[in-house]
């Protein structure tokens, strides 16, 4: 088991490596954030000036070198586009973006496991075609004209929830949460739905290909010979069978939704990493775009980990094969 | 019985919600980007300063029409030719109690000047300031500057010992790796005082009863929050006005001002702004970067230049692309700075056969290929006016290819004078025609200013000896200089002028307030029904 995770640790090493140095080498094409720091009026030898402090004078490796010093230290400096630290910036909006990542995985299994157990048992009754054919709807809109007829229908026709923002927020301590109060709960509403649709279809869909799947093998027809009630069938045997891969989906599915949360963010201005990143783009922020995405190739490496963990956990075929190799 | 008691509640509703107006006037103002820092001479911006201008004042305001108004300088006089007097205002406080003096001023001003500032445009002439007394303070310039005051209404002041006692007797650096509290922090003497910041997600201001201005007549607000909150996209902006989350959005998008016009409780209101696009051409080079003319530059022939200026149908730009709203134009800047000349603001007429004709005169009648530069997110419609001048070009001849990008990489591109040919919209901050001449078409010769945005490259000495004696020169005589170097720009078609833009800005029926043309709604002058 330690083997194991120090193997996969290792593995993850050059991953990062390698995102940071192609992060990097990107960001030499996205502009020129000394342009767009000087504004509309400068000198020449201003502009010099401030080329040398920011050290974009110096050769394309050293620059790497030190940027990958300073991120080893957790020290990404000063964004260019706020004057404050990157940490700080991304510390900041890390809460927003979570909750709404949390609550997006939560609608996308609460509504998505059940929809695909009853499309998966009753397969011609007119809810489970209606049920596929708004999951096409799901699949195939994109998210940002999704987040719109949201808000044109529920606070533009409607007047019910808010079109933007976190509402209001409690502050814990460093972190900041929107589920203490009224208007925070209903600014999540329409974002949340917004970035858990897709997710939704996908489990939805995973879900019901596996139950029809499982229903099919000869220990479900034994479970029914046994005359065992079609409860325990359904949901003691057949369900709990196919949660193996809809576990390993959602858990990779919860990196996704934080990394592309970024269109979400931006259509509802939903003050989280990925709306400062979309920001931080528009100004040529490096540091604050090299730091996110190193955070989001963690963030992912970290996911994979814990997945690998959990089949580890769940399989018993891998511990047999792992202990006879040992 | 139930409708009157219904009638009796929705009363006393009403009733409560009256009485709570009386006191609380909030305005929910949005627009499209945050103020990146609250430095007051850090970066000079739009929205930076749209939202600092509530908060500091200069020694010189202005007003609604942009003319120049006492602030905290009661007025101001030319003692010698490079001296400046100022008699400043007493009894103003700034909002964390310090008094504000001659030696804030003085401070303010020597703050600007620092390297770390982006303001240097509008103090780049001065050699010091010094206080004579404690509401006196003198100006010394290094060379006779006659629009000295129209600088000054950019500059804010700051509190000397507040300043100090923050650690920011700079503007904020870069380099340093501890963020500076002017980034979040204000202390001005402004109609409003910062009471809330989340950078990227809200700023809040409150009425600052104190003001001195609120006992000068024609500051007739009654506005006591502001919050203003960034709104990125731009259909949730609109959405959040139509739904009534915010009362007033400054950027609009103009394809859906005619849903907000016809939206109850929602208007428009237009105006002009100070900022004119037009197009720049290499017109330096032996050769062109992006061209298939071999051996010569085609731009430098007056002849092309006026053919390219023949093709474009700017009636047409600014019925279909801009929806009629812009100014087209055939000078340099709008009529609100100073040195306009409605004579010179006459276009070259759109007449494709005279541009194809031109063209074969300076022997390209097959015409040629040229790559033009334009940005996709900076001005309205940037891109669409763009692709509009390629296809007008192609037809007469001249084989356009758009290279559109965002602002972060195209003016990363023309600042190392990679183009050929590009579009550009140029504000005027100070109001002054001084200020285009010298940044856009002067020789780039190192000094301060000259042709610092002058990327094509454009040098004609007859130029250049203008916009010196705009410099120095006063009165009748500068305003000579003005009319002649305007005549010349029609005359030598150094750009292609293109239109003003107009700004629109949208809001709730129940708010009263002047359109700005320098974009900067001024919350003093805001009504509240």
């Amino acid at each position: 088991m330690f083997a194991f995770i120090v193997s996969r640790l290792l593995q993850a090493l050059p991953v990062m490596l390698v995102v940071s140095l192609i992060s990097f080498a990107m960001f030499a094409y996205v502009g020129d954030p000394v342009a767009i720091m000087l504004g509309q009026d400068f000198t020449e030898a201003q502009r010099q000036a401030l080329i040398a402090e920011l050290g974009l004078d110096k050769p394309f490796f050293v620059q790497f070198a030190s940027f990958l010093g300073n991120a080893a230290q957790g020290e990404f400096g000063l964004s260019y586009r706020l004057s404050r630290p990157v940490a700080e910036l991304i510390a900041e909006r890390a809460p927003a973006t979570l909750e709404l990542a949390l609550c997006a995985a939560f609608i996308a299994l609460a509504v998505g496991v059940p929809m695909g157990v009853y499309t998966g048992l009753y397969r011609n009754s007119w809810l489970s075609r209606f049920f596929l054919t708004f999951s096409l709807v799901g699949v195939s809109l994109p998210t940002f004209l999704i987040g719109i007829l949201l808000i044109l229908t529920f606070s533009v026709w409607l007047g019910w929830l808010p079109s933007f923002g976190r509402g209001e927020v409690v502050r814990l301590g460093w972190w900041s949460t929107g589920f203490l109060s009224w208007g925070g709960i209903k600014a999540l509403i329409l974002p949340a739905i917004t970035l858990g649709l897709f997710q939704l279809t996908l489990i939805m869909r995973l879900v019901r290909s596996e139950m029809m799947e499982v229903l099919r093998t000869d220990y479900i027809k034994f479970a029914r010979a046994r005359g065992l009630p079609n409860r325990a069938v359904h949901f003691g045997h057949a369900l709990k069978n196919t949660l193996v891969p809809v576990i390993t989906i959602a858990g990779l599915q919860l990196g996704a939704i934080i990394a592309f949360a970024i269109v979400t963010e931006t259509v509802f201005q939903w003050p989280g990493m990925g709306l400062l990143f979309i920001q931080s783009v528009g100004s040529a922020d490096i540091p604050v775009m090299a730091a996110y995405l190193m955070m989001i190739a963690l963030v992912f490496v970290t996911i994979n980990l814990i997945v690998d963990l959990l089949y580890y956990a769940v399989d018993p075929r891998l511990r047999i094969g792992r202990g006879k190799g040992h | 019985m139930m409708r009157r008691m219904m009638l009796a509640a929705a009363m006393l509703l009403g009733l409560g919600a009256a009485q709570a107006d009386a006191q609380q006037r909030v305005v929910r103002w949005a627009a499209s980007g945050d103020p990146n820092t609250l430095d007051p001479h850090s970066q000079n911006v739009g929205t930076v300063s749209m939202v600092l201008r509530q908060i500091y004042d200069p020694l010189i305001a202005r007003g609604q029409q942009l003319q120049l108004e006492p602030g905290l300088a009661l007025s101001w006089t030319q003692v010698e030719p490079t001296r400046w007097r100022f008699v400043l205002r007493q009894g103003v406080k700034f909002h964390e109690g310090e008094d504000f003096t001659s030696e804030d001023a003085v401070f303010s001003i020597t703050r600007a000047l620092q390297p770390t500032s982006n303001f240097g445009i509008f103090v780049d002439t001065i050699e010091r300031a010094e206080a004579v007394d404690g509401f006196t303070m003198d100006i010394v310039t290094k060379v006779v500057d006659p629009i000295l005051p129209n600088k000054l209404a950019s500059v804010f002041m700051v509190s000397k010992s507040w300043s100090e006692r923050h650690n920011a007797t700079r503007p904020q650096n870069t380099r340093q790796r501890e963020e500076m509290h002017t980034v979040r922090n204000t202390n001005g003497t402004g109609a409003f005082r910062m009471t809330a910041r989340e950078p990227d997600v809200r700023t809040v201001l409150a009425r600052n009863a104190d003001w001195w201005g609120w006992r000068e007549q024609g500051n007739v607000g009654n506005v006591t929050e502001i919050q203003f909150r960034p709104i990125a996209s731009d259909a949730t902006r609109v959405a959040a006005l139509l739904s009534g989350e915010v009362d007033f959005v400054l950027d609009p998008p103009i394809q859906d001002l005619n849903r907000l016009r016809g939206a109850p409780n929602t208007r428009v209101l237009e105006g002009p702004e100070v900022r004119t696009l037009f197009i720049a051409m290499d017109t330096s080079r032996d050769e062109l970067l992006y061209s298939d003319v071999r051996g010569r530059n085609p731009l430098r022939d007056l002849r092309v230049r006026q053919a390219l200026y023949h093709a474009i149908d700017i009636a047409a730009i600014q019925r279909t692309i801009m929806r009629g709203q812009s100014v087209p134009t055939g000078t340099l800047f709008p009529e609100q700075v100073q040195g306009f000349a409605r004579e010179e603001d006459v276009r070259l007429p759109f007449d494709a056969a005279r541009a194809r004709t031109l063209l074969a005169e300076a022997g390209y009648p097959n015409g040629f290929e040229i790559t033009l530069d334009c940005s996709n997110n900076r001005y309205i419609n940037d891109e669409q006016i763009c692709q509009a001048i390629a296809a007008m070009w192609t037809r007469v001849g001249v084989r356009t290819r758009l290279n559109a990008m965002p602002l972060a990489p195209f003016f990363a591109k023309i600042q190392r004078d990679d183009t050929s040919i590009y579009m550009l919209g140029w504000g005027v901050p100070t109001l002054d025609g001084l200020y285009s001449f010298q940044s856009l078409l002067a020789t780039r010769n190192g000094a301060q200013g000259d042709g610092i945005w002058n990327y094509g490259r454009y040098s004609n000495p007859q130029m250049d000896a203008l916009v010196q004696r705009m410099k120095i020169q006063q009165g009748a005589e500068r305003q000579a200089a003005m009319r002649e170097a305007l005549r010349l720009y029609r005359e030598d078609v150094p750009h292609i002028p293109l239109h003003h833009q107009v700004i629109p800005w949208a809001m709730r029926t129940n708010l009263q307030m002047p359109h700005m043309a320098n974009n900067e709604p001024q919350f003093r002058w805001v009504v509240v029904n």
